[in-house]
C-alpha cells in the first residue's frame, strides 16, 4: 500500500467527519461529485451527505462563516482553493478567529487548508507561502507539515485543537510524497522533528523545503559532511528548544524557508537562536528565502526563484568553510 | 400616531408584530401598544445612560471614545425585541437599545467603557466592541461587514446541529453596506437560505462622507433583489413602523421565508463618536424629516394618545436615571486590569503558546 500526501490530507478528513459529528467541510468545489481543485475531498460529499458544502467564491465570508459555526460548538474544516486567496479572508482571519479569544474568553476551533507553494508554472497567484504572515498575528497556530505521517495526524490534531488553526499543505508534496502507512498518533503539535542527525550544521526547515535541505544534507555527505535537519513541523508554536539544542552539537545554523525574505519564520529561527544561544554558534547564522519578487511562472525562473538543494548545499558549504 | 406609523412603513404586512418578548416575558398576544411602551422606555434607558457616558467622557473618565446611538434608538430597539433564547444577535455601533432589549446587562456596558477587569472583556476591548457570544450577541470587530457571515455561520450550524425555530438578526450601516466584506455575507446568506434579517441604518453619514459619495444606487432596499434578499424601507425615527417592519421581518424568516432586508432611514444625531463635532452636517439637512429624534416622536405618539399619563413618564425616566447610575457606580469601584498581572495569552490552549523569549 502507498499513500500519497494528498491521500493522507483525504483520509484524514474522512476520519474527522466519520468520528466527529460537529466536523464539515467548507470551501470552493469541495462538494459535489467534483471533490476539490486538488481532490483532497474527493467522495467525502457522497460519503457524508449536508456536511462537504460548497461554497460560493468568496473567501472572507467562508471564513466568516466558519467561525459563526464554530461559536456554535461546530469544528469546521475550510479548504481555500489556493493559500493564495487566503488573502482575501485575511481580515476574518487575523482580526475575528484571531482576537477572539482573547477578546471574549470563547476560543474559535476552526481549521483553515491552505494548499501552499510553488509548482511549476503556477505563477505570482497559485504560489505563495503564507506561514510567515498568519504566524505574526496573535491567536494562531500554523502548521507547515513536511511529511505524509504529519499531513495526517496534524490535521487531526488541527481540528481538535480548540484554538484557530492554519494547516499549510504544501502542494509540491501532494503526489511527491508518499508512505505506506498512515500512523496513528504523531509527535505533539509544537515539537519539530529531527529529520537527519549531524553534526557539522544544523539546517532548519518545515514543509517543502525538508525536501530541498535533505537532497543538500544527501549531497554533502559524499563530501563527508554531517547535515542535521531540524523540520519544524508547526511554525507557530515554534520549538525553540529543539533548535536551540540541535545547534549546541553543530555550532552552525542555516534556515530554509519558501515564503518572501523579509522577516518570517527563518528570520525568526535565527533571531531567537542568536539571542538565546550566541554562545553556542561557530558561525554568523544564515538563511534561505525565495526571492524578493512575486514568484514567477515561467520553470525556469521559478526553480531559481525558491531555495532548492543546489542552493542549499552551496550556502551550507559557504557556512561550513567559516 | 402610532396606527398612522405603521401604515407610512413600506411592509406588506399591515400589522402590528406580537412576537413574545424574551426579556420581559411578555404575553403572546400583548397588544402593540405594549410593545410600544416596552420599547420606549428601553429608549429611554439608552439615551440616559449614553448621556451620561457622553459627560464621563467629557470629564476625562473613559479612555478611547465613546460612540452613541442618538436618533437610531427606535430602530435598535425593535432589532432586540424580537428576538427569543437561542436566536442570534450581531448588534453594532449605535445598537445600546437593542442590546439592552435583547439582554445585555448595563453593567456589561459601564464595565467596559469604564475599563473593570469584571466586565465581558476585561479591559481587553473596550466600549462598543463587546458581546457575549455564549448567550448569543455577538462581539463586533471594527472591520464593517465581517458580522454578517458570522452570523450566517451561526445559523448554519444551528441548521446542522437539527435546532429549530431560531433566527438571526445582524446590524450594518449604510456606511458599511459598501464593504465587499457585506456583500460576500448577503449573497452567502441567501444562497444558504439562512432565516436572517439584516437591519439596515442609513444615518447619511459614514464618519464626515455623506450619502452621495457613498453610493450611486437609487435606494439601498434596491439591493435586496440582487441579494435574493426581501426588502423593506423604514422610517426610522417613527417606533411604530420600526416595530411593525423589524417585527414582521423577524417573523418572516421565522416562518421560512427568505432573508430579510430592512433599510431603515434617520440621521446620526451626534458624531461618529465623542471627539467628533458633526460639523460637516448641513444645517438644512437637519431639517430634514429622517432628522427627527425617534425618541420625541415616540414620546409626542404616547402622549397623543395618552398611552400613560405625565406622572408614569416622569417615574420611568427617574427609573432611567437610577439604573445608569447604579451600574456606572458599581464599575466605577472595580478594579482595573494591571498590565504585569495580565495573562498574555491569546489562545485557550496555554501549552501551545509560542514563547518567543526564554524563560527568565
Amino acid at each position: 500500500m502507498s499513500i500519497t500526501y494528498l491521500e493522507a490530507i483525504r483520509e484524514a478528513q474522512a476520519k474527522l467527519l466519520r468520528d466527529d459529528e460537529r466536523v464539515f467541510i467548507y470551501g470552493q468545489d469541495v462538494g459535489g461529485t467534483f471533490g476539490g481543485a486538488f481532490k483532497a475531498t474527493k467522495g467525502l460529499a457522497k460519503e457524508f451527505p449536508g456536511r462537504v458544502l460548497n461554497a460560493p467564491i468568496s473567501e472572507d465570508a467562508i471564513v466568516g462563516t466558519a467561525i459563526g459555526a464554530a461559536m456554535q460548538g461546530m469544528r469546521p474544516i475550510v479548504e481555500m482553493q489556493f493559500a493564495d486567496f487566503s488573502s482575501i479572508a485575511l481580515n476574518q482571519i487575523l482580526n475575528q478567529a484571531g482576537t477572539h479569544y482573547w477578546r471574549t474568553n470563547m476560543p474559535i476551533p476552526i481549521t483553515v487548508r491552505l494548499p501552499s507553494g510553488g509548482t511549476k508554472g503556477s505563477g505570482p497567484f497559485h504560489s505563495q507561502s503564507m506561514e510567515s504572515i498568519y504566524a505574526h498575528y496573535p491567536g494562531l497556530i500554523v502548521m507547515t507539515p513536511a511529511t505524509v505521517e504529519d499531513a495526517y495526524t496534524m490535521l487531526i490534531e488541527a481540528v481538535a485543537i480548540d484554538d484557530p488553526v492554519i494547516y499549510c499543505e504544501h502542494k509540491y508534496l501532494y503526489y511527491h510524497l508518499k508512505a505506506d502507512q498512515l500512523p496513528e498518533k504523531g509527535l505533539p503539535t509544537g515539537r519539530a522533528r529531527i529529520a537527519r542527525e549531524g553534526r557539522d550544521l544544523t539546517i532548519v526547515s518545515y514543509s517543502a523545503m525538508m525536501q530541498e535541505s535533505l537532497a543538500a544534507a544527501e549531497e554533502l555527505e559524499r563530501d563527508g559532511f554531517e547535515i542535521e535537519v531540524v523540520d519544524l513541523r508547526t511554525v507557530k508554536p515554534l520549538d525553540t528548544d529543539t533548535v536551540l539544542a540541535s545547534v549546541a552539537r553543530t555550532g552552525r545554523l542555516l534556515c530554509v524557508g519558501e515564503s518572501f525574505p523579509w522577516g518570517g519564520a527563518t528570520a525568526e529561527v535565527i533571531a531567537r537562536v542568536t539571542s538565546q544561544g550566541f554562545h553556542l554558534l561557530d558561525a554568523a547564522p544564515q538563511r534561505l528565502n525565495a526571492k524578493d519578487t512575486p514568484i514567477p511562472y515561467h520553470p525556469n525562473l521559478w526553480s531559481t526563484h525558491r531555495p532548492n538543494a543546489k542552493n542549499v548545499a552551496a550556502k551550507a558549504r559557504q557556512l561550513l568553510r567559516e | 400616531m402610532l396606527q398612522t406609523a405603521q401604515r407610512t412603513a413600506k411592509s406588506k404586512t399591515k400589522k402590528a408584530a406580537s412576537a413574545p418578548s424574551h426579556k420581559t416575558g411578555a404575553d403572546k398576544a400583548a397588544p402593540p401598544h405594549d410593545r410600544f411602551l416596552e420599547a420606549f422606555r428601553w429608549m429611554l434607558l439608552t439615551r440616559t445612560l449614553e448621556e451620561k457616558l457622553v459627560s464621563l467622557y467629557r470629564g476625562g473618565l473613559i479612555t478611547g471614545g465613546v460612540y452613541i446611538g442618538k436618533g437610531q434608538e427606535a430602530v435598535s430597539v425593535a432589532c432586540g425585541l424580537f428576538l427569543q433564547k437561542g436566536d442570534i444577535f450581531a448588534p453594532l455601533i449605535r445598537d445600546q437599545a437593542g442590546r439592552s432589549a435583547f439582554g445585555e446587562p448595563l453593567l456589561d456596558v459601564t464595565r467596559t467603557y469604564l475599563g473593570s477587569r469584571l466586565g465581558p472583556m476585561r479591559g481587553r476591548d473596550g466600549n462598543i466592541h463587546r458581546g457575549h457570544p455564549r448567550n448569543n450577541e455577538l462581539a463586533m470587530v471594527s472591520h464593517l461587514g465581517a458580522m454578517i457571515s458570522v452570523t450566517v455561520g451561526t445559523l448554519m450550524a444551528k441548521r446542522l446541529k437539527g435546532d429549530k425555530n431560531f433566527v438571526g438578526l445582524a446590524c450594518i450601516g449604510e456606511g458599511g453596506m459598501q464593504t465587499g466584506s457585506f456583500h460576500e455575507g448577503m449573497n452567502l446568506a441567501a444562497v444558504e437560505q439562512v432565516p436572517l434579517v439584516v437591519v439596515a441604518t442609513n444615518n447619511h453619514y459614514a464618519y464626515s462622507t455623506p450619502n452621495d459619495r457613498e453610493f450611486a444606487c437609487r435606494d439601498l432596499v434596491d439591493r435586496a433583489i440582487g441579494y435574493g434578499f426581501e426588502g423593506y424601507s423604514l422610517d426610522g425615527t417613527d417606533l411604530g413602523a420600526c416595530l411593525d417592519v423589524i417585527g414582521s421581518a423577524v417573523k418572516r424568516v421565522r416562518a421560512g421565508r427568505p432573508p430579510q432586508l430592512v433599510v431603515a432611514s434617520v440621521l446620526r444625531l451626534s458624531g461618529h463618536g465623542e471627539h467628533d463635532d458633526a460639523s460637516y452636517v448641513p444645517e438644512e439637512v437637519k431639517r430634514q424629516p429622517f432628522a427627527r429624534d425617534c425618541l420625541k416622536v415616540a414620546e409626542q405618539t404616547i402622549v397623543d394618545l395618552n398611552l400613560v399619563d405625565a406622572e408614569t413618564l416622569g417615574k420611568w425616566r427617574k427609573d432611567a436615571i437610577a439604573q445608569v447610575e447604579e451600574a456606572i457606580a458599581a464599575a466605577q469601584q472595580e478594579p482595573a486590569p494591571e498590565g504585569d498581572k495580565e495573562d498574555w495569552c491569546a489562545l485557550s490552549n496555554r501549552g501551545l503558546a509560542d514563547q518567543p523569549e526564554s524563560p527568565e
